[in-house]
């Protein structure tokens, strides 16, 4: 195990006119289960590759523990990639399938099978050791994957996108094993995703990247509660948060002819005539009070348990969404007050689009 | 309703039953070929007298696979054809089905468990390690990262004395502008790992020749994997003296079956020392003077095979300072046609034209020298017929010679249409497991994240 640095790491492409990653300094503490989220092309890929060694770094440098592997070849920087190697060999047995490039190491015998038991105690398939592959589920097999890198005791995982070749239910119980795993293992773990909700879910702390630059690194909760720019207020939680544009005055800050009480000191925080204000879908709640803002419901969503009204502050500006749990939902066409409580109200700086409070 | 991309649509494949999965498709449409293993259900359906694979895999992986295939295909690198994408497929149940990735199967190719499943000797598999490395430049030379570099997503054909080997599958496959030294090593090492499992494999299953070791195996990959690199891109210094390395150098690529399109010779300021390295190499150097010369499309080394008996016919009519082209017909309607004909209908589809030649001109060769007179060719043809080629398995594959390998060796598949699915008297009883009963609950968070999990999980009260 080891812990993984990147420091000042930038990679440009030949030709580009912007570096795919920009300056990356980032440090992923030893056994911790880290996740680079971004849009497609923010550059969350060309980082891994960066420290598997496939992607050269134009500069800056790449760190695992004491040692500066940035120009080390790919096979001397004992990463595994999970998942790589999903064949399944039907001749071998599953306990065969899981050590056989311990194998081609001339790792000995005993060592192997003692490797791939300590894997298959951790993956649930001790029982399974002994048999032919064919009636592996989908599931079990890539189970079976992970122990191909589990057992080779690599210093770092490397986890790109694995979920994102497989069919829906297997995405499913892929990301519960994987999870499950996690807190088991204790290898520090590099994973790529686009989906913020697998970010959100598997990692212990989400590193969140837009353009090759790094947005934030922090907590799931922390990225949730404290977002530090406007981009990653919008870029984690589904349906995304709200982002209404808002003027500082007297007692609170203005939202079309609402205006939504601010303690005064962070009221007077405000430098600019303008400011974003963001409220989370499940952060709003339908009050009788007065006091809050009017919300004309244009359209109602039932997925589950849960109602989403859409709609807009007195009839205009943004589209606004609220995540409200009500036995009776209110219709399209009707008028309900939503409140927010004080501390769940965050404000960004339209200029920059930087986290004021 | 299924929907179906695709460049050169095949109006035949429509009617066929796309809301069935594929594992479940009716015999009548299948044909049960050898293949390589898949983590996917692979099915090769045939449709009159072609036959297709075709591959159940999620959207986006199945029509960037098809576009990548296309891809391959304009820069002239040996891969599979695509034909299509279907999607839109939707089981009677009511449930969506993955889209099918549709490839023409390809002529006269053996995949390397039909080729072990008879027996193979030790020097077979050092060639198809050698085609497999060639492959493997070829296609890093054109900046693509295979990712999933391994035998089964490979097909072989027979060429002259040597195999020619093609990718079948790009799922993994990248296109970049050029490959990093990290991203072509990563591939390598993405090589040794499967080809060390499938050996492996082939061994488990009673398919090795025991003089064969599976280690031994995958160092030659790399070992010879460098090498070949090295002689196409490596830069050479040389003094002012040896000029003719420059021709040396250009025609070693040209032996290796290579054109130089660039070559970049620089010089030190006093001229002195010379440095030359190529830039653009192009792989299949013979197979595009004998396509330009006789308009027979070849593998590289039936083409270099072919163009050797070009120039032995030339010598031999007296006609070296004769347009070339003038001479490329004339030997092809007086010697390569004949010998063409020389083989009946019934069996053409045995092997490729220009193997059928390549193996004449062999045969020739061992009869003259019984005989200790020269054969001529078109009666050297004849009993090549008789004593060799009758006795030939079928390797092109159509509707009316299809030849089902439901075996390897002696034991029975137990699914001839899938070989990962292993033999048949492997028969054992299910095991419970409670990692599947856990991926079987409802999943509560797959579009949403539980902020309250996650407060749990912090140890937060909210």
């Amino acid at each position: 195990m080891a812990t993984v640095s990147f420091r000042d790491a930038t990679r440009v492409y030949p030709g580009a006119d912007t570096p795919a990653v920009d300056r990356l300094n980032l440090d992923i503490n030893d056994g911790e289960f880290m996740v680079l989220v971004g849009p497609s092309g923010c550059g969350k890929s060309t980082t891994l590759r960066m420290l598997a060694g496939l992607e050269e770094v134009t500069s800056g440098s790449v760190w695992i523990g004491e040692q500066d592997v940035t120009e080390l070849p790919p096979k001397d920087r004992d990463l595994a990639m999970v998942f790589q190697n999903y064949a399944l060999y039907p001749h071998m047995t599953v306990g065969e399938n899981m050590g056989f490039a311990l194998k081609m190491q001339n790792v000995p015998k005993e060592e192997r099978e003692h490797r791939v038991m300590e894997a298959a105690k951790l993956l649930g398939l001790e029982e399974f050791l002994d048999r032919w592959p064919k009636a592996l589920s989908g599931g079990q097999r890539q189970r079976v994957a992970m122990g191909r890198a589990i057992v080779r005791q690599p210093q770092v995982f490397l986890m790109d996108e694995p979920l994102s070749n497989l069919d829906a239910k297997l995405r499913v119980s892929t990301r519960t094993q994987i999870a499950a795993l996690q807190t088991r293992l204790e290898v520090t773990t590099l994973y790529v995703t686009h989906d913020q909700v697998e970010a959100m879910t598997l990692g212990d702390r989400v590193a969140v990247m837009r353009e090759g630059v790094l947005q934030q690194v922090d907590s799931p909760l922390a990225l949730w509660d404290t977002p530090k720019n406007v981009f990653v207020a919008s870029f984690i939680g589904t349906p995304p948060m709200n982002l209404m544009p808002g003027t500082p005055v007297d007692g609170g800050i203005r939202i079309g002819k609402h205006v939504l009480a601010m303690p005064r000191e962070t009221v007077e925080r405000i430098t600019d005539d303008e400011v974003t204000v963001g409220i989370r879908p499940d952060n709003l709640v339908i009050t009788d009070s007065p006091e809050d803002a009017e919300f004309h419901v244009e359209k109602v969503e039932l997925p589950g348990s849960d109602a989403y009204l859409y709609g807009t502050i007195d009839g205009a500006g943004p589209e606004v969404c609220a995540r409200v749990q009500t036995r009776r939902p209110p219709q399209a066409g009707e008028r309900v007050r939503l409140g927010v409580a004080e501390d769940r109200i965050h404000l960004f700086s339209t200029r920059t689009g930087d986290r004021i409070s | 309703m299924p929907r179906f991309l695709s460049a050169k649509p095949d109006a035949r494949l429509i009617p066929l039953p796309w809301n069935t999965p594929l594992e479940h498709w009716p015999l009548e449409h299948l044909v049960a070929l050898p293949r390589g293993i898949s983590r996917h259900v692979v099915r090769f359906i045939k449709v009159g007298e072609e036959i297709y694979a075709a591959k159940e895999v999620v959207e986006h992986s199945a029509i960037a696979e098809y576009r990548l295939l296309h891809d391959l295909k304009r820069l002239q690198t040996p891969a599979v054809e695509p034909v299509g994408v279907v999607t839109g497929r939707v089981a009677e149940d009511g449930q969506a089905l993955d889209p099918v990735l549709i490839t023409r199967h390809l002529q006269f190719s053996l995949p390397y468990r039909s080729l072990f499943s008879v027996g193979v000797r030790p020097d077979t598999v050092t060639r198809l390690l050698d085609a497999m490395v060639v492959l493997l430049a070829k296609l890093h030379l054109v900046g693509f990262l295979w990712g999933d570099v391994s035998l089964s997503n490979t097909l072989f054909r027979r060429d002259a004395g040597e195999f020619a080997a093609y990718l079948v599958d790009a799922e993994t496959g990248e296109l970049h502008e050029t490959l990093s030294d990290g991203q072509r090593e990563h591939d390598l090492e993405i090589a040794r790992v499967n080809l060390f499992g499938e050996f492996s494999d082939l061994e488990a299953g009673g398919m090795l020749d025991t003089a064969l070791d599976p280690a031994t195996l995958v160092e030659t990959i790399e070992t010879r994997y460098q090498e070949l690199w090295s002689e196409l891109t490596e830069p050479e210094e040389f003094d002012d003296s040896q000029l003719s390395r420059i021709e040396g150098r250009v025609r070693r690529l040209n032996a290796l079956g290579f054109d130089v399109a660039e070559l970049d010779i620089t010089t030190d300021i006093d001229g002195t020392t010379i440095r030359i390295q190529p830039k653009v190499v192009d792989a299949g150097h013979h197979s595009r003077r004998l396509l330009r010369l006789t308009g027979l499309d070849t593998e590289e080394n039936q083409a270099r095979r072919l163009l050797n008996d070009l120039d032995t016919y030339s010598a031999r009519t007296g006609q070296q300072n004769m347009d070339e082209a003038v001479v490329a017909h004339q030997w092809l309607t007086h010697s390569f046609e004949p010998v063409i004909e020389a083989v009946p209908e019934s069996l053409r589809s045995k092997l490729e034209p220009a193997q059928v030649f390549h193996e004449v001109l062999e045969y020739r060769w061992y009869r003259s020298e019984e005989a200790g007179r020269e054969i001529p060719l078109v009666e050297a043809a004849h009993m090549y017929v008789n004593d060799v080629l009758h006795n030939l398995p079928d390797e092109a594959v159509s509707s009316e010679n299809l030849e089902l390998i439901p075996d390897q060796g002696h034991r029975r598949l137990q699914n001839p249409y899938d070989p990962g699915q292993g033999f048949a008297d492997e028969q054992e009883m299910p095991i419970d497991d409670p990692w599947e009963a856990d991926a079987e609950a409802p999943p509560q968070t797959l579009g949403f994240a539980d902020i309250a999990a996650l407060r749990a999980k912090a140890g937060k009260k909210f």
